[in-house]
């Protein structure tokens, strides 16, 4: 609840706006039923005994036209939040987007610059004050793709692309995450964000570039093995069109496991 | 429980403040309301109920196969590579099964009218030529599995194939419990006479084979002619 | 011979597993020594095992649920103990794949087999009564019913010896839970442990619809009926429309897993997002499954200890009714962010928030039934009061979450598990707890202990909201759900609190059981003899308590809504009963054995499937098949309590009607 960036920022004013409008109405409901207990308790002879009383037009009036009411301004919000904050809605600015395709592995992230023709694994460099434009697929099981800090998550899923749109406001390092869960190393599916001014951006590309191993398919087929080390590394060039190939299903898609955790046998037996 | 008498006239007085009932309290409405054709009469009998019962089972069965339905419509194009339906489907064939369910179900309910006139000879005629329109449907739909799987056509090929092979064949799996059923009926028949539970058996079984009968109509339709159309 | 199962299965080098394990074999083992050697064996084969009754299956789920509650809670204290545990550098007590295996243990048993039973025992033991009928539509079906969710949950409690539980979370998303991913049995216990306690679960929707709809007593129009059974009816009618496609998707997940077909694969053109749509249009009603019969509990409490009718009972059915459409429109919300697109995200937001209309007319009509009443704080409505803060609370983080984008950051967070469990332990849960404090002294004969009752309350009341007031906060730091070990040491105090609440909850179970355990040793004390203790005002209190096998001696006339407190306030101002009816002989359906026995076999077709044991799944369908037609054979299915018999037993009810009259008088003649 920290954001960095505008579609964060969006987000939470969505949440904190939403929510004042249902405590208006929730703090006194409950006010309202514990008034009621009390008041009409059994020992409280005081308080007047209607055995039959039973209906009154004008209350139920009132309690469907309470929570209709709030509903309808809550749809407001959805519908006006759900367009403007659409993740595959290009973000406003100057600046031209960096595009970014991401690929989640088994249990790693694998984030391809098209443009700049590196790739880095677990490390997410952006230059701060520009839109990023995330391409996402999966190489295998659903994920979500998820940095807190910058806003809206969406899923990763094999054969499929998903769109996001994020921004960070400034220079700073946060978290990513992946928010669906995708087996046994999934609590360390985590990567680093770094957000660097522009200039030192194009220096780590420049950096970037050349060194470090090529991303080709073989390389790729090889990061798709499970591996829970999170270590983050780059490639110095990536093959074209990899990302279209994993995504439209041309390259194969991640194996699984290879032997087995724990206590259960391998499932070697001829029936399988 | 017959202790019971109607109630005071305050309460009365209170539905009248009500005039719309919208309240939950009418205890002054006494016997006349009940006179008023609520049509409350009581617990069913239990021909009703089991009849009625069982209806709500093939709904919901039927629910299940919107589900496979949904499923086959969802992948109707993911072939994969794989042969599609219009390679596949041999309309004549499918046409003579169409004809061998639809002329089983008329004849089942012919039978159900001979076991009302509780005549068993012609009760056992007729469900007998269901269950063999019944089987020649079954070795028609699986023989024309076999010669899929011959070209290549497992469900395995294709995601297409899928849900081809289950949705058709969870009604073939349909027409096979219904004949086993059948012949535990046929055994009933001749065992049992025209008992009121085998009467309730014969009715559900002609409901269930009935309701095959609709689905394989919208079967047809969706995935034979509309499959080979396109 | 034994497919895949070998020793290897039985994880005898694992200390949790195991020792839970032996203590378990040991407590049956334990249980059955003393059934036989007490010579109980016949009364329990007899009276509970092969009963068609009711009023037995009903309490019979209720145990299991019970039972199985007490297990899911189990593997609740391990989760948070673990999280709590496994923060920073440390890897806490449990393995990911064995923590992975509890979590999706906890969500499967909570909804399909503690939370199902409970909701429908409830249902099969107080509606028909309610309703004024003798017993369900189908007496021997709903012994089925409840056997085939016994033998799910048998095969659920299996995995834990033999083999692995599923490691892929309540809903088993594909492609995790195909065999490329998840290669082992675990994925197969949860299919067909779900696959026949849903089986188990459409007989029974089934069974009650037509009950409600079919068997009412005369006179008991629909607007006449109690508000429990109005949401029973909406329930059923829901398991009628969704079960079967669960049943459906958990069907192609299982030809994808057994036989390589492609419905949800990554190869051959399948479709992974056909599952999780297909799984939610179950999944989302399956919560209105749940609820809709705990707002009939509160409906009934409410009333009963304001000493008034439900305030609008008629908006009340209608927004019953009105939840029951919109909640199958509603599935969507538990994807917002596979990029559905703005617009369809729209409409399901907004189907979703509308629900919370239905919600919200309810919660006002229970505090105007509370306005001008004399409310009786007993253990039921003291859950019922914290239900309202608790609910309302949990709505709201509901309805936030239906909002697309506030779900782009909280989907799949701590903030979602603390909003579900916040509607369903703050809902269903508290609901379950009153209506079997409320619903007890009639079942039983005698009251639960109330100071107990009151302490059990407290402590669960304050312990849920020390448990996930802390996973609120966590949730909208960005943490998310089904973390094994946690990388952010500043998330630990709020973790550590999250522990401390449950240690609260722990507590409050135990004032359960020493409540249950108090009650039975001063059950003479806490004796009813009047079968009315609450000053009830629907049908089930006109029988004694407990109420005989028939229920009713004569199907009782009803001629007004709150039918029983007609006949009571009657009573009372003329001073006498009405005149003794004339009995009849009644006859009641026999006990079958064949509940039991198709459940047996379907445990035993379902342990094989799961093995990959073939010819053991062939001679489980040929003896369950085997076994229905032996059972379609019997002549005899109802047998005759003959008319004294009757009429003794409704006289000693009657006998203790007029002593209830006699104390009232004398008690309205002193002052005068």
């Amino acid at each position: 609840m920290d954001p960095k960036g505008p579609v964060g920022q969006g987000n939470r004013q969505i949440i904190v706006d939403a929510t004042l409008i249902m405590l208006f109405i929730v703090v006194p409901t409950i006010l309202l039923a514990l008034w009621m207990g009390w008041r009409y308790r059994a020992s409280n002879t005081k308080a007047e005994y209607l055995p039959y009383w039973s209906f009154s037009g004008r209350i139920e009036a009132v309690v469907w036209a309470i929570p209709i009411l709030v509903i309808m301004f809550l749809s407001g919000e959805i519908w006006i939040g759900s367009h403007k904050l659409d993740p595959f809605r290009p973000l406003e600015s100057d600046q031209k987007p960096v595009e970014v395709q991401v690929v989640s592995l088994d249990w790693r992230w694998l984030f391809i610059y098209p443009e700049e023709g590196v790739a880095s694994v677990n490390e997410l460099v952006i230059p701060a004050g520009r839109p990023v434009h995330f391409s996402i697929t999966s190489s295998s099981v659903m994920n979500t793709f998820f940095v807190p800090q910058l806003g809206s998550m969406i899923y990763a899923m094999n054969g499929m692309v998903s769109q996001l749109h994020l921004q960070a406001d400034q220079p700073g390092e946060f978290r990513g995450i992946s928010g669906q869960f995708s087996g046994d190393g999934f609590s360390d599916m985590t990567f680093k964000v770094r957000s660097l001014p522009a200039d030192q951006y194009a220096g780590w590309v420049s950096a970037t570039r050349g060194a470090g191993p090529v991303l080709d398919q073989t390389a790729y087929a090889g990061l798709t093995h499970q591996s829970r080390d999170t270590r983050p590394f780059t490639f110095g060039a990536v093959q074209p069109d990899l990302f279209n190939a994993i995504a439209t299903r041309q390259a194969p898609p991640g194996p699984g496991p290879v032997a087995q955790y724990g206590r259960e046998t391998t499932p070697a037996s001829g029936e399988n | 429980m017959s202790d019971i008498v109607p109630a005071s006239a305050e309460a009365v007085q209170r539905v009248r403040e009500d005039p719309h009932r919208l309240g939950h309290r009418a205890h002054g409405e006494g016997a006349p309301v009940m006179g008023a054709g609520h049509g409350e009469t009581g617990p069913a009998n239990s021909r009703i109920i089991v009849g009625y019962g069982f209806w709500i089972f093939l709904l919901s069965d039927i629910v299940m196969f919107s589900a496979f339905f949904a499923a086959y419509a969802v992948l109707m194009n993911a072939t994969a590579g794989g042969p599609t339906g219009r390679e596949l489907f041999e309309l004549p064939r499918v046409a003579i099964e169409t004809g061998c369910l639809l002329l089983s179900s008329f004849v089942c309910g012919l039978s159900f009218a001979a076991s009302v006139a509780k005549n068993r000879m012609w009760t056992q005629i007729f469900l007998l030529i269901t269950g063999l329109l019944g089987a020649a449907f079954l070795y028609l739909e699986i023989d024309e599995f076999i010669g899929f799987a011959a070209q290549g056509a497992t469900p395995q090929r294709s995601a297409f194939l899928s849900a081809f092979f289950s949705l058709v064949g969870l009604h073939g799996a349909h027409v096979f419990v219904g004949l086993l059923w059948l012949g535990t009926m046929m055994a009933q028949v001749q065992a049992k006479g025209f008992s009121r539970m085998v009467q309730h058996r014969l009715l559900c079984f002609n409901l269930f084979w009935h309701a095959l009968d609709i689905i394989w109509v919208a079967l047809f339709t969706v995935v034979y002619l509309m499959g080979a159309a396109t | 011979m034994f497919g895949k199962l070998s020793w290897a299965a039985v994880p005898l080098h694992e200390p949790i597993p195991m020792i839970t394990s032996v203590v378990v074999i040991l407590i049956l083992l334990g249980v059955i020594g003393w059934v036989v050697a007490k010579g109980h064996w016949r009364y329990i084969w007899d009276e509970w095992i092969t009963s068609v009754d009711h009023k037995r299956i009903g309490i019979m789920y209720i145990l299991l649920g019970a039972v199985m509650l007490v297990r899911g809670f189990a593997d609740a204290i391990m989760m948070r103990t673990q999280q709590a545990a496994a923060i920073g550098e440390s890897a806490g007590y449990l393995p990911p794949e064995h923590y992975n295996q509890i979590f999706s243990a906890h969500g499967t048993i909570m909804i399909f087999f503690a939370a199902m039973p409970l909701v429908i025992g409830m249902m099969n033991y107080v509606m028909p009564l309610q309703l004024g009928v003798r017993d369900v539509a189908f007496p021997t079906l709903n012994s089925v019913g409840f056997w085939l969710t016994a033998a799910g949950a048998l095969l659920v409690n299996i995995s834990l010896f033999v083999g692995e539980f599923a490691r892929t979370g309540w809903l088993p998303y594909p492609p995790l839970s195909e065999t490329t991913y998840t290669p082992g049995v675990g994925v197969d216990y949860y299919l067909w442990a779900v696959q026949i306690s849903g089986i188990g679960t459409l007989m029974t929707g089934v069974n009650l619809v037509t009950t409600v709809l079919k068997m009412r007593a005369p006179g008991m129009s629909y607007l006449r009926m109690p508000m429990f059974c109005w949401t029973t009816l909406a329930s059923n009618l829901l398991i009628i429309a969704v079960f079967p496609i669960l049943t459906a998707t958990l069907a192609m997940l299982t030809l994808d897993r057994y036989f390589g077909f492609h419905f949800f694969t990554n190869e051959a053109g399948g479709n992974q997002m056909m599952f999780v749509n297909l799984i939610w249009a179950w999944g989302h009603p399956e919560v209105y499954i749940l609820v809709l019969p705990a707002f009939g509990i509160f409906s009934e409490i409410f009333s009963t200890f304001s000493g008034k009718p439900l305030f609008g009972y008629r908006s009340m059915v209608a927004a019953t009714l009105f939840i029951v459409v919109v909640s199958c429109m509603v599935w969507l919300h538990h994807f917002f962010t596979m990029g559905a697109g703005p617009a369809v995200n729209t409409f399901f937001g907004i189907a979703s928030s509308v629900i919370a209309v239905g919600t919200g007319v309810k919660i006002y009509n229970w505090i105007f039934t509370m306005y001008g009443g004399r409310v009786r704080f007993e253990v039921p409505m003291l859950w019922s009061m914290g239900f309202l803060v608790t609910f309302v609370i949990g709505g709201m983080t509901g309805v936030l979450l239906a909002i697309p984008p506030a779900d782009f950051v909280t989907h799949n967070s701590m903030f979602l598990v603390a909003h579900f469990h916040n509607v369903i332990l703050g809902g269903v849960v508290f609901a379950l707890f009153a209506a079997i404090e409320y619903w007890f002294p009639k079942a039983f004969g005698f009251r639960l202990h109330p100071g107990w009752g009151k302490a059990a309350f407290w402590f669960a009341f304050i312990g849920f909201w020390v448990t996930f007031t802390p996973l609120y906060i966590l949730g909208l730091q960005g943490m998310t759900r089904r973390l094994q070990h946690i990388n952010y040491p500043e998330w630990a105090p709020m973790l550590y609190l999250s522990v401390f609440g449950v240690a609260i909850l722990v507590v409050g179970a135990a004032c359960q059981v020493i409540q249950l355990v108090v009650s039975i040793r001063d059950r003479d004390k806490l004796r009813d003899v009047t079968g009315d203790p609450w000053d009830g005002r629907s049908m089930e209190w006109a029988t004694p308590s407990p109420p005989p096998m028939f229920n009713f001696a004569v199907i009782p006339n009803v001629e007004g809504e709150e039918a029983y407190w007609g006949i009571k306030t009657r009573a009372i101002e003329t001073q006498r009963l009405g005149p003794e009816p004339v009995y009849k002989p009644i006859h009641m359906p026999l006990n079958s054995p064949v509940g039991v026995i198709t459940a047996f076999f379907a445990s035993v077709t379902g342990f094989a499937l799961i093995w990959h044991i073939w010819w053991l799944v062939i001679l489980g369908l040929v003896c369950a098949f085997a076994g229905f037609v032996w059972f379609a054979w019997r002549d005899i299915h109802e047998f005759e309590i003959p008319a004294e018999e009757v009429a003794r037993i409704d006289r000693a009810r009657r006998a203790a009607r007029r002593a209830i009259l006699e104390r009232l008088a004398r008690e309205q003649g002193k002052p005068a």
